[in-house]
């Protein structure tokens, strides 16, 4: 919804006190970046303080290091290893109760949440990962009323990219590192010697009402055009390249490659790059019952397609080997996801690089599939997650 | 189930430290509870009733490292309905089984004053080695909360729910960060069955593999990343021989490297 043509405005950073109070003001609960355990996490915040300042995060395969940067700037950083569907979609969550009566029983359903969460510092690829779910959640046949109620209350509040991680490949994708839409408010952090601001955008009526709200005033020439020069600089600066060009035929018409057996060698099958990937959905339920028998609960929690039992169907486990879990979950993040929801399950964050113990790195594997000629065999499982 | 009699409940001990019976006696609330769904039929740490079998349900903490031991784990198995074994003693070993790893008859001089009086077999070897066993819960110690689980599920007939993906599942789920990755921490998560909360990461240290080995291990990847933090092949064969040590995958692989030192 953003209007090109609209004037630009300009807040001070010290002006985020302000922007807390409004949101406050309007019932939000503000969730943002904050440093915990040697990270940049998603966190309830109270005030601008709890911002990373001056902080960086260094990426590679396996690796993430918060260095200190040589300013004092508030989101100058990447993307951590969590993303806001913890918020939007708890990983564990009760979803009914059951108790006993007499010989019957009575389900309680669980209350549908009422928190509104104002998330701060959201980045391209992530307003793309929350369209991707959803798609899921929302918009198929089933809804997911928790995921709506706290998907359609979140206010976005957007941060433009200034700066590329070791592992992102937005540019790769499509999905970065500008956001273009699906935001409330943009912002674009602007800091030197002389100045510490942000360029400040609208993206919906929600959004203009509390720009409206704010202390700003008219951005400069220079300050808009040290805005631009930034994001061009992340654009230019990502970490991996991935060539997305028919890969979905690629992987699906390559089921039987030796690739996959190579990768099975090397992964752990510990589900760390499906729990850190800000568009993996799945999720397994788990029903208990107290000794006395009287009360029963149904809860739901976030599983992945590396685990064993997601695989179990009557008569046993379809997907045993590492090689087929794995190819599972490429083939359905870059391929089969495509078939099922009409776009990519990718956005390239690269949260799945950093966060693979063993520094696996789904652009190579993609890479090695299509360096080597297609192995001839039939695709007899095309398109089939 | 219900309306008719209480069922029976043991609960044996062979080579251990206790520690699993005591997760039990810690589950206070839920104790009451269970306490009152079932019959304590034998339980020498809590109370001195000894009922005679046939029991319902049979819990076996320890591992058997005597000749009378593995004599008495078939009695108890010909008694008891369904037999679960507790904590990593009766599923693999224990820490015990160190021993499996040399010739028990040096130990054996170098501890006791009179080794005459030592009757004692050379290996530690888990319960499932002995008997069949209906259900082996992990830990060492076992999760009381998992316990809970167990029996409460034997009590409803349903099968227990104690996952056997890795820890790593744990710490995503809790929003810990990976010590891993974030802080060049060696860590046994990505090969170890889940069950503790991912206790330790949760507090910056890596896992030391107290379940055991999770479902699927690639523990030969799980060395190479070890080595790849600076962990020596004396180290890695040492972090693997650990209450574990005799679960046949974490074997192999300290074994692997044992060689290579
Ligand atoms: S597959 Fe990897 S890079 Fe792509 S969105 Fe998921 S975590 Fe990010
Ligand atoms: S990749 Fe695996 S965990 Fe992720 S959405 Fe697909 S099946 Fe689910
Ligand atoms: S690719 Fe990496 S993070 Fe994913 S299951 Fe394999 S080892 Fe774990």
């Amino acid at each position: 919804m953003g209007q090109g043509m609209e004037q630009r405005l300009t807040i001070e950073a010290s002006g985020l006190d302000g922007l807390f109070a409004v949101l406050e003001e309007r019932g939000f609960t503000v969730v943002g970046p904050t440093v915990r355990e040697g990270a940049i996490v998603y966190d309830r915040l109270a005030s601008p303080a709890d911002l990373p300042r001056g902080i960086t995060d260094e990426q590679d395969g396996g690796v993430y290091r918060l260095k200190k940067r040589d300013d004092d700037a508030l989101f100058g950083y990447v993307v951590g290893p969590q993303s806001w569907k913890r918020f939007l979609d708890p990983p564990v969550k009760r979803l009914w109760r059951a108790e006993r009566d007499g010989s019957d029983f009575r389900i309680v359903p669980e209350e549908v949440p009422r928190e509104a969460f104002a998330f701060l510092g959201v980045r391209s690829c992530e307003i793309h990962a929350m369209e991707i779910q959803d798609r899921v959640y929302i918009d198929g046949e089933f809804k997911d009323p928790g995921y709506e109620a706290r998907r359609r209350s979140a206010l976005i509040i957007a941060v433009q990219c200034t700066v590329a991680g070791g592992t992102c490949f937005c540019v790769s994708m499509n999905t970065g590192p500008k956001s273009e839409s699906g935001f409330d408010l943009a912002l674009i952090e602007v800091v030197d010697t002389e100045r510490h601001v942000f360029v400040i955008e609208a993206g919906s009526p929600r959004g203009r009402e509390i720009l409206e709200a704010l202390e700003t005033r008219p951005s400069e020439a220079s300050e808009l055009a040290e805005a631009e020069n930034r994001i061009a600089d992340a654009a230019a600066r990502m970490g991996r390249t991935f060539d997305a060009e028919g890969v979905h035929d690629l992987l699906t018409q390559n089921l039987e490659h030796p690739r996959w057996a190579e990768v099975a060698g090397r992964c752990l099958s510990c589900a760390n790059c499906t729990m850190v990937c800000p568009t993996c959905f799945c999720s397994t339920v788990e029903d208990v019952t107290d000794v006395s028998g009287d009360h029963a609960e149904r809860w739901q929690k976030q599983d992945s397609c590396f685990t064993m039992d997601f695989s179990q169907l009557h008569g046993g486990i379809v997907r045993s080997s590492t090689r087929s879990r794995y190819r599972q979950w490429l083939t359905h993040k870059l391929a089969t996801w495509i078939d099922q929801f009409g776009v990519s399950g990718c956005t390239g964050c690269g949260r799945c690089i950093t966060w693979c113990p063993v520094a696996i790195d789904l652009t190579e594997e993609v890479a090695a599939i299509r360096a080597n000629p297609p192995d001839a065999v039939e695709p007899h499982r095309r398109g089939k997650p | 189930m219900a309306g008719k009699r209480k069922p029976k409940i043991a609960v044996w001990k062979f080579a251990s430290c206790d520690g699993c019976q005591l997760s039990l006696l810690d589950c206070e609330d839920e104790l009451l509870a269970i306490a009152g769904a079932v019959e304590i039929a034998y339980f020498p740490e809590a109370t001195r009733t000894r009922l005679k079998g046939p029991y319902d349900l049979s819990l076996v903490e320890g591992s058997i490292t005597t000749p009378e031991d593995a004599a008495r784990i078939h009695h108890i198995r010909r008694s008891s309905k369904a037999l679960v074994t507790i904590g990593a003693c009766a599923t693999s070993g224990g820490i015990q089984a160190l021993r499996n790893f040399s010739d028990v008859k040096d130990f054996i001089s170098i501890v006791y004053a009179e080794p005459a009086y030592i009757d004692t077999l050379t290996q530690s070897t888990p319960i499932g080695e002995h008997v069949a066993v209906d259900f082996e819960l992990r830990g060492c110690p076992i999760n009381k909360a998992q316990l809970v689980e167990v029996i409460t599920a034997f009590l409803a007939g349903r099968r227990p729910k104690t996952p056997a993906h890795s820890i790593c599942m744990e710490c995503k789920r809790r929003g810990t960060v990976c010590v891993m990755v974030a802080g060049a921490t060696p860590c046994l998560g990505p090969v170890t069955h889940a069950g503790c909360g991912a206790l330790c990461p949760a507090y910056g240290r890596g896992c030391y593999g107290c379940f055991g080995p999770m479902e699927v291990p690639n523990t030969e990847a799980m060395s190479g990343a070890w080595k790849a933090l600076g962990a020596s092949e004396g180290e890695v064969m040492r972090v693997f021989r650990n209450f574990n040590a005799w679960s046949a995958p974490f074997r192999t692989e300290s074994e692997a490297h044992e060689k290579e030192e």
